[in-house]
């Protein structure tokens, strides 16, 4: 029994010596927003004063674009919360001046697509579980979605099920047409997301918007009763 | 945002279709991150704490933590409200601690398997900027079964050092996570119960809600009794500990001291330790 009570001490791994980047944070939050183009400079000055406010600015664009990427809210969560771990970690690695001169956006979305690429590899070899990440089964719709108006509902179920379409297309097309068309990067920057040349990107936006137009097509057809 | 979104003007047939595909596409990002989202991202790359509060037998608690582990455990009897533990949160860790609605389940399952007195619940603790004293003492205090106590000498004898008796009073006075480390399970050598971080009366509750009668060992305190033996075994033990427990009326022997029961001819028990059984 004595035994059994060291191994719990064991187990019991105290976070003790570790002490990175004690720098205090500035005064980020309290400092108004900015223009785009100060965040890079406020990042390579002080990294840890003005990382949350990165977090701030581009969480619902980042978490939007792993919706659609994933299909799945849980899913969009963790890849949305990975990418900006892993975007701090970089941020900690580079030189002030690779930072000052990083375009955010893009290099945001590349990360975030891809850690969900990686999942996804991740995933072909796991099981796919029935509950969801917490254990419990996979939870039906909010209330609160259940309990909005008539039209809103529609609106809804029109958008989710274009997110169907869109999670369903090949991840090439896929990546292409949300950045492009959900969250609006432009053509350099999603070259430089998806780091390909802009040719390839642009022909992968028009299949991929093709695609989803036959998809769409093939869907109103068998909706209106065609056999 | 404002450059031109329709980029098929090649394709003549369905340009109609397109734009309206275009437009309903853009509305695909119009999206909310999940309210946990940030507080997730600051407490993983430790700028800042995530917490939630948890109902325990002391009333309410804001249970703080980051990717090291649990790093605060604060009353709110004490700090008030959620701006007065974020307030006193950052006096005394010197970074900001942000809300969850939900924490990890993992996290949540391992706080309340800890709570309920499962000593294998697998916690883990930011104890940075705590001395290596303060962590020996913490920790060995995290070895003490739920529903029994231990005099601080005993802390001080197993880690060590058997002079420092005081030290470890304050170490444990100044726990960063009381109820998760049970700092409440170390109790003065006389045998009563003494101080706590959450203050005296509290530790009687969460003693009392442990199983233990705090009453009955504070009598036994002042009858002088500090050890309880079994006349079968000769084994002896903290009064608390579950092979103490164990025995019945008829075979208990109440010792003062180590020195009594040596000269009785009993040995000090291999779990409890009353002096470092060898």
């Amino acid at each position: 029994m004595a035994a059994e009570r060291a191994g719990e001490a064991g187990r019991a791994a105290v976070e003790g010596t570790a002490a990175p980047r004690d720098k205090r944070r500035g005064h980020a939050a309290i400092r108004n927003r900015q223009s785009a183009s100060e965040l890079p400079e406020a990042l390579a000055g002080d990294l840890d004063g003005s990382f949350e406010r990165l977090v701030r600015d581009f969480q619902d664009r980042l978490y939007a674009f792993a919706l659609r990427l994933t299909g799945s809210p849980q899913d969009a969560e963790e890849v949305a919360q990975d990418a900006f771990v892993r975007a701090y970690r970089a941020l900690c690695d580079y030189p002030p001046e690779r930072i000052r001169s990083l375009a955010l956006k893009p290099w945001l979305y590349q990360i975030a697509l891809n850690v969900a690429r990686n999942r996804v590899r991740g995933r072909r070899l796991a099981v796919v579980p029935l509950d969801g990440p917490d254990g419990r089964p996979r939870a039906d719709p909010p209330d609160d979605e259940r309990r909005r108006p008539e039209a809103a509902v529609e609106r809804a179920e029109r958008r989710d099920d274009l997110g169907a379409l869109v999670a369903a297309l090949p991840e090439r097309y896929r990546a292409a047409v949300v950045l492009r068309h959900v969250e609006g990067l432009r053509y350099d920057e999603l070259a430089a997301a998806l780091g390909q040349p802009v040719g390839t990107v642009k022909a992968n936006v028009h299949r991929g918007v093709r695609l989803l137009r036959e998809a769409l097509a093939e869907r109103e057809w068998r909706d209106e009763g065609g056999r | 945002m404002s450059e031109p979104r329709d980029g098929h003007r090649t394709e003549g047939q369905g340009l109609g279709r397109d734009r309206r595909l275009v437009r309903d596409l853009r509305a695909l990002g119009a999206g909310v991150a999940p309210p946990d989202l940030l507080a997730n991202v600051l407490s993983r790359v430790r700028l800042g704490d995530a917490y939630w509060t948890l109902d325990t037998p002391v009333g309410p608690v804001f249970v703080a933590y980051n990717d090291g582990g649990i790093s605060a455990v604060m009353r709110a009897a004490a700090v008030g409200d959620v701006a007065g533990f974020e307030r006193a949160f950052r006096e005394r860790h010197a970074r900001p601690a942000h809300p969850v609605t939900r924490p990890p389940a993992a996290l949540a399952h391992a706080v309340e398997r800890q709570l309920g007195g499962d000593r294998r619940a697998d916690l883990r603790f930011d104890l940075r900027g705590r001395s290596d004293f303060e962590r020996a003492v913490l920790l060995k205090a995290r070895e003490i079964p739920p529903g029994e106590v231990r005099p601080y000498g005993w802390i001080a004898r197993e880690i060590g050092r058997p002079g420092a008796v005081r030290a470890v009073g304050t170490a444990l006075g100044n726990n960063p996570v009381p109820l998760l480390i049970p700092c409440h399970r170390v109790v003065r050598s006389d045998g009563r119960v003494g101080d706590y971080a959450f203050g005296g009366a509290a530790k009687r509750a969460v003693l009392a809600a442990e199983g233990l009668d705090p009453d009955r060992l504070e009598g036994l305190a002042r009858a002088g009794v500090c050890y309880h033996g079994s006349d079968t075994t000769h084994v002896y033990c903290f009064p608390t500990c579950a092979h103490a427990r164990r025995i019945t009326d008829r075979h208990r022997v109440a010792f003062r001291s180590d020195e009594e029961a040596a000269a009785a001819g009993y040995r000090p028990c291999r779990v409890c330790r009353p002096a470092l059984a060898s």
